[in-house]
């Protein structure tokens, strides 16, 4: 096929299928280059940002939301245009008619709607209430089928954070198919498979899809209208950069009017506009100037997007994130390396908007990535706080290049892959449970296995393990199950019709499962075997505290004592989730993730054999326990480090931070060292690393004085928040984590 | 069996970019003969404390890292007195060497004696401190003599091994321009550095005298403020700029 609008690209077999990567290795320019040839704002950013900033401003002032639509249900085509200033925006659309506002969206939950809108003063009004009155939500879908004991997992904790109240998320939309072929092609393509899946066999599951098909034809359909209401056809392929970024955007912009679900991550966009940019460029249409306020323009549109959240849910992922994760950077399967100058030119927003949470910057690192690229990477991270590293090394044999990540840790191939989001098991509290025969005492419910408390007077590891096992193959199995109700429901009453319109029809999915509390239940199987653990048991019997003595390895030590007992959990908890079938046989993964919710799960889960008190949070996703690290930073690097992949294939996170002065003296050394740190820990194969070079001191400032540091960034768990956006326990949390120091 | 002597650790630090160049793995030696009055590791002072390990295991421990440690990191052994143990020196370098590790030495250059000679010969890299300029400063508030340090220096220069001078400015004690004047002559005679660096005084360790129940000799003396060190900085660079 041939297109007026692909005018000087080079032809491959991108031309006649759906393959953005074709077009990709087919006509990118790569750039070994250093950060030199950066531009700053133009004016016009600068005032439009600084409306945005005091927009922002005002939310703040506002508790967080500045205003409610109570009357609309959020969808593509509901809302009338909105802007920040018409005239000024380059690239245009947004969620609702005015910038800030947040839509409603009950098809995950009425109730959580309702919620939500009164958590901030609002009601949410007759006319929705009645519209959701008769009409099945993916809530209430899946507490109809929620067993017993699936209802006791959840409220005891141990299954905690599920997506059964909140749209799952982690899907990424091929965003770019819309840019590169036009929404025409993207129907037509839709209705060849629509066509062809009815000539085999139709059973259950081809008429499920087939149903599918027809809803993500429909809403291809209304990305086309949407677009429309703002004055552009999408039907053909975009023509020029801008283009380019505003087809993409109205695909994303459909996602997120439709679908509320957690992590709403937006792929790996900048070198695909790269493409456009150069072609600009070249035919005088662009000049460095003006690439990068069209990118600064698509940013701060990332930046605005919101949506409304009730209080149990910002409790487990603290600061209004959206997760609008980019992966930027990596290498080819060929080696040429897929740094574009738009790669230095997205990371540079960081400096031409100002530091922020929002988009999920993501370098995915390799040793071979251009030295120019590695050092402007570490630049930002010194200076901004606010992107993490993953290792393509590891990811590209697997996924090969084109790529993304999904909320903080999941990687996925883009537009060939999803995932059925699903939380995490509470680890610790799982050893309790073992410990006290299948009773949890913090909620007092009895589930698992019912075996009597422990009696020995002091616990013994061999004893210890045998029960934790029985354990972990009973959560595991309960575990699958739930998500499969979970999934089940989600595809039945909250489907992502634009998401999954944007994917290959026959597409490969994973169930992504996770664990909660690793370093703690690490250093307590540690404090069993190697010092002295005696239970103390309260008026019941039951054991609720622990009397630890003598010296234990502790995880984050680079002690391979401790380190593969933590490696081997992962291995156990893989091995046995694996052994239930999943629904839609999608392929059993699991991370070592936490988002914020490390605080949540700490509260509710009482003390543990390594000294940790009842209550007190737990480190986030992989991280060693807050001050037990000896050795300093790489040591506690390598712990990490030895989690394999190969087991944690959704993810597993480290938050790293150090003080400026311990990088080096210098602003180039610091840049160099860390570089180094980079290359030596991904070298040792490890996933993934959120970076922060501060003082806690400045952390303590925000907390006691939040106008002092109104913008400050800061990694924390796989994403990045505005601190002040955290709640007061979340901070005091961040505030307690290990800040590597040398003196 | 020379890999397995053994020598006196009071700690390691595994990330340490302060002590060298590059990202650095380094163990912090126990014993020192010194009793410079702004030690801030006094608990490196006991030769009998520390924990014994092999050569080799340091070696072994600091391979872990060398993934890290990009071109131009790699170990360093600081103190307390490296030259304290120089035979254990020697071997964690020799070894080091052999498993293509950087090396470098954090040192005082207090003993010079058989030993030194081919303790160097395994040296990449040398921080040597010169913590005053004079001798009766050195014998004062040091316990040694200035002609000790600038033997080193001597010796690190014939064998062509670049290094790093330091000096802690301590307020009432060094942050004269006197001093800095003196600094650069000595500067001035040895190719063999490659930069120097004036350190701001701090205070960070009293709690650890605390600790110890030892009373901190310069407890009165106040933090040196880092504007200071800025001009004593452009002191300096502007007189070896000068010929």
């Amino acid at each position: 096929m041939e297109h007026s609008n692909w005018n000087g690209f080079k032809t491959g077999v991108w031309q006649d299928e759906i393959n953005v990567r074709d077009f990709i290795q087919k006509n990118y320019t790569e750039y070994k280059g250093d950060d030199s040839f950066l531009k700053g704002a133009t004016k016009r950013t600068k005032e439009l940002m600084g409306r945005l900033n005091s927009l922002f401003e005002l939310e703040r002032q506002y508790g967080g939301v500045l205003d409610i639509d109570t009357e609309t249900v959020s969808s593509l085509t509901a809302y009338a245009p909105g802007y920040i200033d018409k005239d000024k925006e380059l690239i245009v659309g947004m969620q609702t008619n005015r910038p800030l506002k947040r839509g409603v969206n009950p098809f995950g939950g009425i109730r959580m709607a309702r919620q939500a809108c009164e958590a901030y003063g609002y009601k949410l009004s007759d006319k929705l209430e009645s519209e959701f009155k008769y009409r099945t939500t993916h809530n209430d879908g899946v507490f109809r089928a929620y067993t017993e004991e699936m209802r006791l997992a959840r409220r005891s904790h141990i299954l905690t954070g599920l997506p059964d109240a909140y749209g799952r998320g982690r899907i990424i939309g091929d965003y770019r198919r819309v840019a590169l072929y036009g929404i025409d092609k993207l129907v037509a393509e839709k209705k060849k498979d629509k066509a062809a899946l009815a000539e085999g066999n139709f059973g259950a599951d081809e008429i499920k899809l087939d149903e599918e098909l027809f809803q993500q034809i429909a809403f291809l359909g209304y990305m086309k209208e949407m677009a429309a209401m703002y004055g552009f056809d999408i039907s053909e392929p975009a023509s020029n950069a801008k283009e380019a970024i505003q087809w993409t955007y109205f695909a994303y912009l459909a996602a997120i009017k439709e679908q509320n679900g957690a992590a709403m991550s937006l792929g790996r966009v900048s070198t695909f506009f790269d493409i456009y940019i150069e072609r600009d460029i070249k035919n005088g249409v662009l000049t460095e100037g003006t690439a990068q306020e069209l990118i600064d323009d698509f940013v701060m549109k990332l930046r605005i997007a919101r949506h409304l959240r009730t209080p149990d849910y910002n409790e487990l992922f603290g600061g209004d994130p959206m997760w609008i994760t980019e992966s930027v950077g990596g290498m080819g399967e060929d080696g040429r390396t897929l740094v574009t100058k738009n790669s230095f030119r997205i990371l540079n927003t960081l400096y031409t908007l100002g530091s922020s949470p929002e988009p999920n910057l993501t370098v995915l690192w390799s040793n071979s990535l251009p030295e120019g690229f590695k050092k402007f990477c570490a630049k930002v991270s010194c200076d901004t706080d606010s992107i993490q590293y993953e290792n393509d090394d590891l990811m590209r044999p697997i996924y090969g290049d084109d790529y993304a990540i999904a909320c903080c840790v999941s990687a996925m191939k883009i537009g060939k892959q999803m995932q059925f989001f699903g939380a995490r098991c509470n680890l610790p509290k799982l050893l309790l449970l073992a410990i006290n025969g299948g009773v949890d005492t913090t909620s007092g419910i009895h589930i698992g296995p019912q075996m009597g408390v422990m009696e020995s007077e002091v616990l013994d590891y061999k004893e210890v393990k045998a029960r934790l096992d029985k354990y972990i193959e009973w959560v595991a199995r309960l575990y699958v199950n739930t998500m499969n109700v979970i999934h089940y429901m989600h595809d039945k009453y909250a489907y992502e019709k634009s998401q999954m319109a944007l994917h290959d029809t026959d597409v490969h999915r994973f169930m992504a499962f996770g664990v909660a509390g690793l370093s703690v239940i690490a250093d307590s199987l540690s404090a069993i075997k190697y010092g002295e653990v005696r239970p103390i048991r309260d008026e019941n019997g039951f054991i609720t505290e622990f009397e630890t003595v003598g010296e234990f390895p502790k995880f984050g030590n680079d002690d391979d004592r401790v380190d593969l007992i933590a490696k081997e959990l992962t291995h156990q908890m893989i091995t046995e989730l694996r052994k239930t079938p999943t629904y839609r046989n999608a392929e059993h993964t699991l991370s070592a993730l936490t988002i914020t919710s490390n605080v949540m799960y700490g509260k509710n889960t009482a003390a543990t054999p390594d000294g940790r008190p009842a209550g007190a949070p737990f480190a986030p996703g992989a991280n060693p326990m807050h001050n037990r690290e000896e050795n300093g930073a790489l040591a506690s690097l390598n712990s990490v480090a030895k989690l394999s992949y190969d087991d944690c294939r959704d993810g597993i996170s480290n938050t790293f931070s150090i003080t400026p002065d311990t990088l080096g003296r210098t602003a180039e050394e610091r840049v160099n060292n860390l570089v180094s740190v980079l290359d030596g820990y991904f070298a040792k194969m490890a996933h993934h690393i959120n970076i922060n070079v501060l003082n806690r001191e400045t952390l303590i400032e925000a907390y006691n004085d939040p106008t002092a540091y109104p913008n400050l960034t800061i990694r924390v768990s796989g994403y990045a928040v505005n601190f002040h956006k955290l709640s007061r326990e979340q901070q005091r949390e961040v505030i307690s984590r290990t800040f590597h120091e040398a003196m | 069996m020379r890999e397995l002597i053994k020598g006196r650790i009071s700690s390691f630090q595994t990330l340490g970019t302060l002590d060298g160049p590059g990202v650095r793995f380094v163990a912090f030696l126990q014993g020192c003969p010194l009793r410079c009055v702004c030690c801030h590791n006094p608990e490196t002072w006991d030769k009998n404390g520390g924990t014994q390990y092999t050569a080799k295991e340091v070696v072994e421990r600091a391979e872990r890292y060398k993934e890290y440690f990009g071109k131009e990191g790699g170990i360093t052994l600081s103190g307390g007195e490296p030259l304290l143990q120089a035979d254990f020196v020697t071997e964690v370098f020799r070894l080091a060497h052999e498993k293509g590790i950087n090396t470098c030495l954090d040192t005082s250059g207090c003993i010079i004696n058989e030993k030194t000679e081919e303790l160097l010969d395994y040296t990449d890299y040398c921080l040597l401190d010169i913590k005053y300029t004079t001798d009766r400063e050195y014998r004062q508030y040091v316990g040694c003599g200035l002609n000790n340090p600038l033997e080193f220096l001597e010796r690190l220069n014939n064998k062509k091994i670049p290094c790093r001078i330091r000096q802690v400015i301590i307020e009432g004690l060094n942050d004269s321009t006197d001093n800095i004047k003196r600094l650069a002559e000595i500067i001035k005679k040895y190719p063999s550095i490659e930069k120097t660096e004036l350190l701001a005084f701090r205070k960070l360790c009293v709690s650890k005298y605390q600790k110890l129940g030892m009373s901190f000799p310069l407890a009165n003396t106040p933090e040196t403020p880092q504007f200071k060190i800025k001009l004593l900085e452009e002191k300096l660079a502007e007189i070896l700029k000068e010929e």
